[in-house]
């Protein structure tokens, strides 16, 4: 592996979607859990635990988004325009879930607050889920024709494998969204988030063994990869000591260390994902001669370059003042006249 | 088939993007207010102005919220109907795109946290400081689509490499890229008409509340800066319009003949004032003032403006429509200069609680600056066409290769009916807010934003 200007590209988006992965992670996790509480209270602690920060993490699946685009456009392209009506339902829960938060506390009647809940739950697991199902295709790799057009339809994205890797995001995602729900609350609706939190590990952990198992015995480019290179088994094992972590560091009371252990399993499994892929964007399948490459795919050097210094001037600064705020809102919710 | 493709994605991509502009506009104005409100509040203590910030805090909420909603759509959008077009532009675009999420919406969504639900959390200067840095940001994200959008319209900094269909733009001078020839006046144009929809939506609530007799002194005060902004932004609205037709007459010709419904070439070119276009006769019919189009695009009565005929049939616009469009901008935008002159000088004599007419009238007037938005970003759009890319890449050829009709169909329709309900509740829970009115709890300031020093007394400011 060399450090080229492409290289550091894709480290650079997938740093940007695991930030998404992480941090819009737990408030869709949260917005997955939404239903389980009944409680109109319990509710709005739930809505204000994630009020000020979700709309910020929502800001790193559009700049990723960007950085692709300008990075990469002709991944941009093919899988956008390839995957046309599942991005479309995407858009469509990412919408009803960003309104519905807004909304749902603006009147006291019972209907309009149930429908923004759905409206909330119901975007927020379906946008999981569809975003799941992408990477999943893109792991497994879709029909790529030689003019590096998705060849593929709508229903075959959806297959077993994609599917599954669907399911396993919403699972990781609610068990990050608890752990995160346990560090925000207090009293008897901390203790019942707890309980989740322990339920949507076990939960995680079926799924994510069972994309591991599928992943080596059904998606061959990957298996061959693992077999010539048995140290990505270092990642795998890092990623089950950081979920391991998570009911001990509960058990030792010390919340914030399970969410920054949920927030590792995220980073490793990313990580793994990434060094599977390398150098493909876009595996082509059958014919992998069609791939998109982080080269063939790739911007003019001098944009990337340019790139690169906006990126390296924005985003240390913006790491700076989301750490700033993160820290303005840290500790237990507490509702009041702001409050959603 | 193809001809289905394009017109539902051009559709959708109105529908999409003017649905989302009716937002922007209103989250920068509003962001320029709320900096003005509260940084009044600071120097002057008048605890009506904190009750303004908070107010009009929640309203901005609401239009943010819609804003950031349908303008992820936007995002995507290019890659999932506009595929070609994201390949040939890429390299540019793009990092417009990027550049905006990094320095605008990561700024604007950080520190609206702290404006909305810091009140009681943070010290004044520190949520003032959030408040500037939300309005900066807006004001960012339109600098970076503007780039974006300018491009198209007046490519530069680039060369092409690649035939066919694996022609693409690559970036040779950055500067050059972001400096486009059109970049700075649509700017200050489109800033101004940001400025204008936010002030005259104050105007607006506040005159309805002196209508209704409903908090006065709320009322009387936010009408009074708000008044002065909306005349401001509408001067200037004139001034960078007139500038921006300048620059569309030297670098899109083609366009200005269009915007105009002109024809024929011709020294000393009347403006119309009001028409319309007969497309199948290649005529305009109207009011004329003789001499001012010259004058307009050159800044000389007798220069010579080129017409349609000087271009071949395939290159030129839509004339209908773009007449239309720049006509309705236009007289709108004249029409706002005269009431907020209007409003101003009767406020200036005191006056204006007294007439009712014009209260009224200044209640409405906020339809006029979201509608001249509209139109001027129809008029500037459809006026580019049959480019997507100007003299780069044609519009047909932008689409993307692989999505059929019956998608885009079922997109479009998913959208509308989304957007028409987002539309609903956004107008009912703006109503419920305005109906509601400023709280009166928010007359004191609580939390760490309480006055350190003694409440002073203060006198009612008289219209
Ligand atoms: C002149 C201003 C302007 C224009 C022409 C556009 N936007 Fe916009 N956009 C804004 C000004 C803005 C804003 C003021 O920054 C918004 C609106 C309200 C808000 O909350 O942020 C925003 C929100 C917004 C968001 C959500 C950001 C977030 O999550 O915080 C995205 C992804 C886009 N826009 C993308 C686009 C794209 C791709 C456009 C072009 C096709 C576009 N916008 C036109
Ligand atoms: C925000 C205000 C804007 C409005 C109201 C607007 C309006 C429109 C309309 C009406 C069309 C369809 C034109 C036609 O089919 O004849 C269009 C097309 C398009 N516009 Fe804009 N536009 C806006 C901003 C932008 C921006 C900021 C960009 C890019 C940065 C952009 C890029 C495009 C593209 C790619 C198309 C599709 C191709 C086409 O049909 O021309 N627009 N826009
Ligand atoms: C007062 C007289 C006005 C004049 C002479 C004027 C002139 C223009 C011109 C020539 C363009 C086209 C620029 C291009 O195609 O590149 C334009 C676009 C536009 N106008 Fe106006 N305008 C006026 C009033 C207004 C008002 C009142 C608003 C809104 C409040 C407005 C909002 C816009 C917008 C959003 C665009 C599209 C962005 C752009 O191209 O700059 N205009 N205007």
């Amino acid at each position: 592996m060399t450090f080229d200007l492409n290289t550091i590209w894709f480290i650079l988006v997938g740093v940007l979607f695991t930030g998404y992965a992480m941090l819009d992670g737990f408030d869709l996790g949260i917005g997955a859990l939404h239903l389980f509480t009944k409680k109109d209270e319990e509710r709005r602690v739930l809505l204000n635990s994630i009020g000020p920060v979700w709309d910020g993490n929502e800001v790193w699946l559009v700049t990723a988004g960007g950085a692709l685009f300008a990075a990469f456009p002709n991944v941009y392209a093919t899988v956008f325009s390839g995957f046309y009506l599942a991005f479309y339902l995407l858009l469509a829960s990412l919408i009803f879930r960003a309104v519905a938060i807004e909304f749902r506390s603006k009147q006291p009647m019972f209907w309009w607050r149930q429908m923004w809940d759905i409206g909330f739950a119901g975007g927020s697991i379906l946008s999981s889920l569809l975003l799941g199902v992408a990477l999943g295709n893109i792991a497994q790799g879709v029909p790529v024709d030689e003019r590096g057009e998705f060849a593929g339809t709508f229903l075959g994205l959806l297959q077993p494998y994609p599917l599954l890797v669907g399911i396993t995001t919403v699972a990781l995602f609610m068990m990050h969204g608890a752990i995160y729900g346990v560090m925000k609350t207090e009293g008897e609706l901390h203790d019942k988030i707890r309980r989740w939190a322990m339920n949507a590990i076990i939960f995680f952990v079926i799924c994510a063994a069972t994309t591991t198992m599928a992943t080596l015995l059904y998606i061959p480019h990957i298996a061959a990869r693992v077999r010539d290179n048995p140290w990505l088994f270092s990642i795998v094992l890092a990623n089950m000591l950081a979920i391991a972590n998570i009911p001990r560091e509960f058990h030792r009371g010390k919340d914030w260390l399970a969410f920054l252990s949920s927030c590792a399993t995220i980073i490793t499994l990313m990580l793994l994902f990434g060094l599977n892929q390398y150098p493909y964007m876009v595996y082509s399948l059958p014919n992998p001669e069609n791939s998109l490459t982080i080269h063939n795919a790739a911007s003019s050097s001098r944009t990337l370059e340019t790139m690169l210094i906006i990126a390296g001037i924005g985003v240390p600064i913006v790491i700076a003042y989301t750490v700033c705020i993160y820290w303005i809102f840290r500790g237990k919710v507490k509702i009041d006249r702001m409050s959603y | 088939m193809a001809m289905d493709v394009l017109f539902l994605s051009r559709l959708q991509f109105g529908l999409t993007i003017g649905f989302h502009y009716i937002y922007p506009p209103l989250s920068i104005g509003l962001g320029l207010m709320l900096v003005l409100m509260e940084g009044a509040w600071l120097k002057t203590k008048n605890p009506v102005y904190h009750q303004m910030a908070r107010f009009w805090t929640k309203v901005f909420a609401l239009t943010f919220a819609l804003g950031v909603a349908t303008g992820i759509v936007m995002e995507f959008e290019f890659g999932t109907n506009w595929a070609t077009y994201s390949r040939f532009v890429g390299d540019v675009f793009g990092s417009a795109l990027a550049a905006e999420g990094i320095f605008a919406f990561f700024l604007e969504s950080g520190f609206l946290a702290v404006l909305l639900f810091g009140w009681d959390k943070v010290g004044r200067k520190t949520h003032f400081f959030a408040t500037c840095m939300v309005c900066l940001g807006a004001h960012f994200s339109a600098v970076w689509i503007v780039v974006a959008n300018s491009w198209m319209q007046t490519p530069a900094g680039y060369h092409i490499v690649g035939e066919g269909l694996h022609a693409r733009a690559e970036v040779t001078d950055f500067w050059a890229m972001v400096f486009n020839p059109s970049f700075t006046e649509r700017l200050f144009h489109t800033i101004c008409g940001a400025w204008s929809a936010g002030a005259f939506l104050v105007v607006s609530v506040s005159a309805w509340y002196l209508l209704k007799k409903k908090h006065v002194d709320f009322a009387r005060l936010s009408l009074k800066i708000s008044l002065v902004v909306a005349l401001i932004a509408s001067l200037l609205q004139g001034l960078s319009g007139h500038i921006s037709a300048q620059g569309v007459a030297k670098n899109q010709p083609v366009k200005l003949a269009a915007f105009e419904g002109l024809y024929e070439t011709t020294s000393n070119a009347p403006l119309m004032v009001i028409g319309w276009v007969d497309e199948k006769n290649s005529k305009t019919h109207g009011i004329e003032i003789p001499y001012l189009l010259s004058f307009l695009a050159d800044n000389n009565f007798h220069s010579t403006v080129a017409g349609l005929n000087q271009f071949p049939p395939q290159d030129r616009p839509p004339v209908a429509s773009s007449f239309f469009f720049f006509h309705g901008m236009v007289g709108i935008g004249c029409a706002l200069i005269g009431v907020s002159l209007l409003g101003c000088f009767y406020a200036w004599k005191k006056k204006l609680v007294e007439k009712r007419w014009l209260l009224w009238l200044l209640v409405f007037s906020v339809l006029g600056p979201e509608l001249a938005n509209q139109l001027g970003w129809f008029a500037a759009e459809v006026g580019r066409q049959p480019w997507i890319v100007w003299h780069e890449l044609r519009t047909p050829q932008g689409l993307s290769a692989v999505v059929k009709a019956n998608a885009v169909l079922a997109s479009l329709i998913l959208f509308t009916f989304i957007y028409f309900l987002l539309f609903a509740v956004f107008i009912y829970l703006l109503n419920d807010k305005i109906q509601h009115g400023p709280h009166e709890d928010d007359l004191i300031p609580s939390g760490k934003l309480a006055l350190p020093d003694e409440l002073t007394e203060h006198k009612n400011h008289d219209l």
